[in-house]
């Protein structure tokens, strides 16, 4: 069954050009979809869409956001924003930003779970500090009492992580959560990310450039050139055989470790040529 | 770097304490007034005029800072001053945060429209030269208190509201702020729960420093008469009074010359070492 459903979704800059062409995508409950592109492809824009954080300038043209059964754009915004906090969730890319710098991490984790879902202030502290156990971070009772500025941006992306998962939702947007991080960290973030997805069966969509990140922790992928999917598959059969060209030279675009004298391969002019004709005209 | 860290923070707690202190003073001195003030600030007495202070010959101790033209005491009339001066500062200040802040927030976080009327508002309001709207305002309304407190609110808000949108603004683009309304909450909460407390610092130097320009504002328009009746004592009264006598009694303009400069730079102060306390990062 699929939780969120993405039907031909079209947005545009406010009196300008596309930003999202026709976009279809699905997430099963339980799924994790990797959304990959190239910077302005518009992957971060899908999941905004969701989440209904688009910015201002941004309009919908068209399309529905269905989720769990409901079109989300049929809904008024009050009762939107209600459902999508009731059952979504986003881990943001940046952990420097993403937590506000004047309060305290325990108030940021609770008071959410407190006055949007009416828990007692008991129960969403527990809640808390047994997430913070979950992400691995040490002497968790102490960093509840900190403020996002003691703490490295490692720990804030944990916090983030156990943030998103506080009130047991049925989709994560997780929006290039590793990008802000360096390389060390950013492996033990996604061990991390895929742990709690598997224990506690959450879907997830991962926005990312890092198609090494999707091999590791996505089912499906969608590949979005320019505002489009150019291809939609399982991650296994993506990496054997790529089904676009624009995909499989996205592939071999890839750097490869093994054979660091092969160099960096930029993904060839003639290649890009055709898919973006194929995205403006077809 | 850990011990440069403690040097400014220690440095700027001698700045806080300091400025706080003569803040306090003058407090304790404007609510205690009529008992701290050895004489009648209004009292007249021309056999005793041009006293000068205590330690310079010809004086009479009982006039610790000497007494002016018509034989009024100095100090006592700086004490009475104070209470106009930090009344007004209070007042005025507290109603120019408010109305400025509560503007510079809604057109910083909600844009759009709101933004719009706001922000050309301010850009009209700012174009009028404060100084002589002030006196405009106070020559139909009459000169008084409550139009002193009047004219520095209708003119300084915009300060608040410019500054306080521009960081609104900027809070507003934050991820934290996103996260917020994917977990549910409304605009206004955010508003209030979110913004609010990482635009606290800056309202908080902007009211001490506003304190500030509203006791200068007072005593700009005693100077010029605009002020209350020319018996109550001002600061800016007792200048503008010095003025005329400056080569034959110094003092009558120098000592209030001298508190209104501390009072200001004290204000001034405050503001910042108090957002190095409100700052979560400095703190």
């Amino acid at each position: 069954m699929s939780f969120l459903e993405v039907r031909n979704l079209s947005a545009r800059v406010k009196g300008g050009g596309p930003l999202l062409r026709d976009v279809s995508l699905t997430v099963q409950v339980g799924e994790v979809r990797g959304l990959v592109g190239e910077s302005g492809a518009g992957k971060s824009m899908i999941g905004k869409a969701v989440l209904g954080i688009l910015p201002k300038a941004v309009e919908i043209t068209g399309g529905q956001i269905v989720l769990d059964g409901t079109d989300l754009l049929t809904l008024p915004p009050a009762v939107r924003r209600v459902k999508v906090g009731a059952s979504c969730a986003l881990i943001p890319q940046d952990p420097l930003t993403a937590l506000n710098p004047s309060r305290r991490i325990g108030v940021q984790i609770t008071d959410r779970l407190v006055d949007i879902l009416g828990w007692t202030r008991q129960r969403a502290e527990e809640r808390a500090l047994a997430l913070l156990g979950e992400v691995q971070i040490t002497d968790p009772a102490r960093v509840l009492r900190q403020y996002p500025h003691e703490l490295s941006g490692g720990m804030r992306q944990r916090i983030l992580i156990a943030s998103a998962f506080a009130a047991e939702p049925k989709l994560i947007v997780a929006d290039e959560p590793t990008t802000a991080l360096d390389v060390t960290v950013q492996k033990q973030i996604l061990k991390l990310i895929a742990a709690l997805q598997a224990r506690h069966g959450t879907a997830l969509l991962f926005v990312t450039h890092d198609l090494g990140v999707v091999s590791k922790v996505c089912q499906n992928l969608s590949v979005l050139y320019a505002g489009k999917v150019v291809e939609d598959s399982d991650v296994a059969d993506f990496f054997r055989a790529p089904k676009h060209p624009y995909s499989a030279a996205l592939l071999a675009a890839t750097p490869k470790y093994t054979d660091p004298s092969a160099g960096l391969q930029p993904v060839p002019d003639a290649v890009i040529a055709a898919v973006r004709a194929e995205v403006e005209h077809g | 770097m850990a011990e440069g860290r403690f040097e400014v923070r220690r440095r700027a707690g001698v700045r806080l304490w300091l400025s706080a202190a003569w803040l306090v003073l003058l407090v304790i001195v404007a609510l205690f007034a009529p008992y701290i003030a050895p004489k009648d600030p209004l009292e007249q007495d021309l056999f005793s005029g041009r006293l000068p202070p205590f330690w310079v010959h010809g004086a009479d101790a009982s006039f610790l800072l000497g007494t002016d033209s018509l034989g009024r005491d100095v100090l006592s009339r700086i004490i009475f001053g104070t209470r106009i001066a930090l009344g007004v500062a209070v007042v005025s200040a507290s109603f120019t945060c408010v109305i400025g802040a509560a503007l510079g927030l809604l057109a910083g976080f909600y844009r759009g429209w709101v933004d719009v009327v706001v922000s050309r508002f301010i850009d009209i309001w700012m174009a009028f030269p404060p100084v002589l709207f002030s006196i405009l305002l106070i020559a139909v309304i009459g000169p008084g208190v409550f139009s002193i407190i009047l004219a520095i609110v209708v003119i300084d808000w915009t300060r608040f509201a410019r500054v306080i949108r521009a960081e609104a603004m900027a809070q507003g683009a934050m991820d934290y702020v996103a996260s917020a309304r994917v977990a549910g909450r409304g605009r206004f909460g955010i508003l209030l729960r979110e913004i609010l407390p990482n635009v606290l610092p800056i309202i908080v130097v902007l009211l001490t420093l506003e304190m500030g320009i509203a006791v200068i504002v007072e005593a700009i328009l005693s100077f010029v008469n605009l002020s209350i009746s020319t018996d109550d004592p001002t600061w800016g009264g007792m200048i503008s009074e010095g003025r005329s006598s400056i080569h034959q009694a110094w003092w009558v303009l120098v000592f209030p010359l001298v508190t209104l400069f501390l009072t200001v730079l004290s204000f001034s102060q405050l503001g910042e070492g108090l957002k190095d306390r409100f700052d979560p990062v400095l703190r």
